[in-house]
């Protein structure tokens, strides 16, 4: 397993979150104890063990491709942030 | 009618609906009474709507007047952790993140309590997006312990255990990721379970971790346990993973099932760690279930060591994936001093989440990242099928396993905040059983010298919840800790 240091800067960059610098030490610290008791499982031998993604794995699940009742635009928009013509509003992405 | 109204079981509750004694609307208000009274100290609740809930309970003496009740539930209230979603309520997750967010539609759970009558009381304080052992990371407020209001009730769910501790409400909703039904069930003294994975729909649930997100009840009984699981259990076509399984009913196989059964008692729940006042109380019951003639075996769980890793591993990973959805966008907050697209997805998760989920997240993300991933993320979904297993093994032999909930009784505010580790290993005992998918209940075995209550676990086969109620009601019947109440 890799050494019990996070690069806080890359894997925030990843996580799409602003952190200070007293945030980035402090999460450095604490997150390096729990990979260091993460460490643990190095000493388990998981050759030929197949991984488990869900305690009871599920067949996929079909049903006819129908038109069904869903919310209309004003209830799906009425948590945004900021809305305008039946639209979300956001800082322009492309110039 | 020796109990105080608001602190009567939800059957006898339902009995003297029935009989016509009382009114939903009169248990009602004594709820909201009571709430009001000690909620300050208390701080179960995040809200809750007086006006709502009473419309509800006349809705619902309207209904039996009429001859219509539609059944055990009709007319009780129910709290509901600040993570479900109700209709037109507002919903939390105790995140600044969804500090104005109002649900357009009910949760599954929530459909079906409103089907079968119950009067949906409240949004109940937890640790945000339910990532904790305490209720401390909760942006809104921190819970205490009715028992002792300068420790944590536990957490995630700490208000849904509390507000039942505390007389707010007889039943409630919590959700359970690694544990936090059952650990904040036994450290504020009521019962706490948490279903097989898939038994109960997910939809309306927020996410936390998919794989290992059950939605489960709190009571001051089993048997109301059984009935308020009995209301939210069974598949729903908007949940993928809820499975397609007969539902027995609970309260039926309560009578009929009267043991003996032969229990496990895994000795890797037993070491290092476990408070003695807690030991003590475990090995109690454990003779109290010999005694009843059960057959006592000891089992091992050899992997039991390793699943506070795995779990922090597939946890994280998959809430750093599920939370990905919080970017400002569509409807969360937003930070409004931003310079671009991308500058508003940083601000707004850095000033909607609170430490411990940027914690949880950026941990999620370090395991998934390129050139971990197998050292991390997969070998511990390797690790998880080889913990599964040894439940499964053991399974082969007992009918079910008996463990304490938690290494110690409550601890104080304050005491782990700074420590996330040390708060992780509280779930020490409960992790596992949401790793092997298996269902587990708390119920009250005892109280420390200080005088906080003592949880004892049943740990059950998938799907075998029938058994885990009755077994735990044997118990129950033969001791009174689940009748003791504290003073507020």
């Amino acid at each position: 397993m890799a050494e019990n240091k996070i690069d806080i800067d890359y894997v925030a960059n990843l996580a799409r979150i602003a952190l200070t610098d007293e945030e980035k030490k402090r999460f450095s610290g604490q997150l390096g104890d729990v990979l260091h008791y993460i460490e643990k499982l190095n000493t388990v031998d998981v050759s030929g063990v197949e991984p488990t993604a869900h305690a009871f794995p599920l067949e996929n699940v079909w049903r006819e491709d129908g038109a069904e009742e869903g919310f209309s635009v004003e209830t799906a928009l009425e948590n945004a942030p900021a809305a305008r013509r039946n639209m979300i509003v956001v800082p322009k992405v492309v110039e | 009618m020796a109990e105080t109204l608001y602190y009567r079981t939800a059957s006898d509750l339902n009995r003297e609906l029935e009989s016509k004694r009382i009114s939903s609307e009169e248990i009602v208000r004594a709820v909201i009474d009571r709430t009001r009274a000690v909620d300050e100290k208390v701080c179960a609740f995040i809200s809750f709507d007086e006006d709502d809930a009473i419309a509800q309970a006349k809705a619902s003496d309207a209904r039996r007047a009429r001859g219509e009740a539609l059944g055990p539930l009709d007319g009780i209230p129910v709290g509901i952790k600040d993570i479900m979603a109700v209709k037109g309520q507002p919903l939390t997750c105790a995140s600044r993140m969804l500090g104005k967010f109002v649900s357009p539609y009910d949760a599954t759970s929530i459909r079906k309590l409103k089907d079968a009558g119950a009067v949906v009381w409240g949004r109940l304080n937890m640790d945000e997006f339910a990532m904790g052992s305490s209720t401390e990371n909760s942006s809104v407020k921190t819970t205490a312990n009715p028992w002792n209001t300068e420790c944590i009730p536990g957490g995630s769910s700490g208000g849904s255990a509390a507000c039942v501790a505390a007389g707010e409400a007889p039943l409630s909703l919590g959700s359970d990721t690694g544990g936090s039904i059952r650990q904040p069930a036994a450290l504020c003294g009521v019962v706490g379970m948490k279903p097989t994975y898939g038994l109960v729909s997910r939809y309306g649930l927020v996410a936390f971790a998919s794989s290992l997100d059950q939605i489960g009840p709190f009571a001051h009984t089993v048997e109301d346990a059984a009935l308020l699981l009995q209301t939210i259990a069974g598949h729903d076509r908007f949940d993928s993973t809820s499975f397609k399984t007969d539902i027995p009913d609970y309260r039926t196989e309560l009578q009929r099932k009267r043991g003996p059964w032969k229990l496990g008692i895994p000795r890797e729940y037993f070491g290092e760690g476990l408070d003695p006042e807690v030991e003590k109380a475990v090995r109690a019951a454990i003779e109290f279930y010999r005694k009843e003639g059960c057959e006592i075996v000891d089992v091992s769980l050899p992997h039991s060591d390793y699943a506070v890793g795995v779990y922090y591993i597939i946890a994280t990973a998959e809430a750093s994936s599920n939370l990905a959805r919080y970017d400002g966008v569509r409807y969360t907050h937003r930070s409004t001093d931003v310079k671009d697209a991308i500058d508003l997805y940083f601000k707004t998760r850095a000033e909607g989440f609170g430490p411990e989920v940027k914690r949880r997240v950026i941990l999620g993300t370090y395991v998934l990242s390129s050139g971990y991933y197998d050292a991390y993320y997969l070998k511990a979904q390797k690790v998880r099928t080889l913990i599964r297993g040894d439940f499964l093994n053991a399974y082969e032999e007992v009918d079910a396993l008996i463990t304490p909930t938690t290494p110690a009784p409550a601890f104080r505010r304050g005491e782990k905040v700074d420590d996330p580790l040390q708060m992780y290993l509280s779930d020490i005992y409960t992790i596992s059983a949401n790793l092997a998918g298996i269902p587990g209940i708390s119920i009250p075995c005892g109280f420390s010298g200080g005088g906080l209550p003592i949880g004892l676990q049943i740990l059950g086969q998938p799907f075998k919840e029938a058994d885990l109620f009755a077994i735990a009601r044997k118990f129950e019947q033969a001791h009174d800790h689940h009748t003791r109440h504290p003073a507020l």
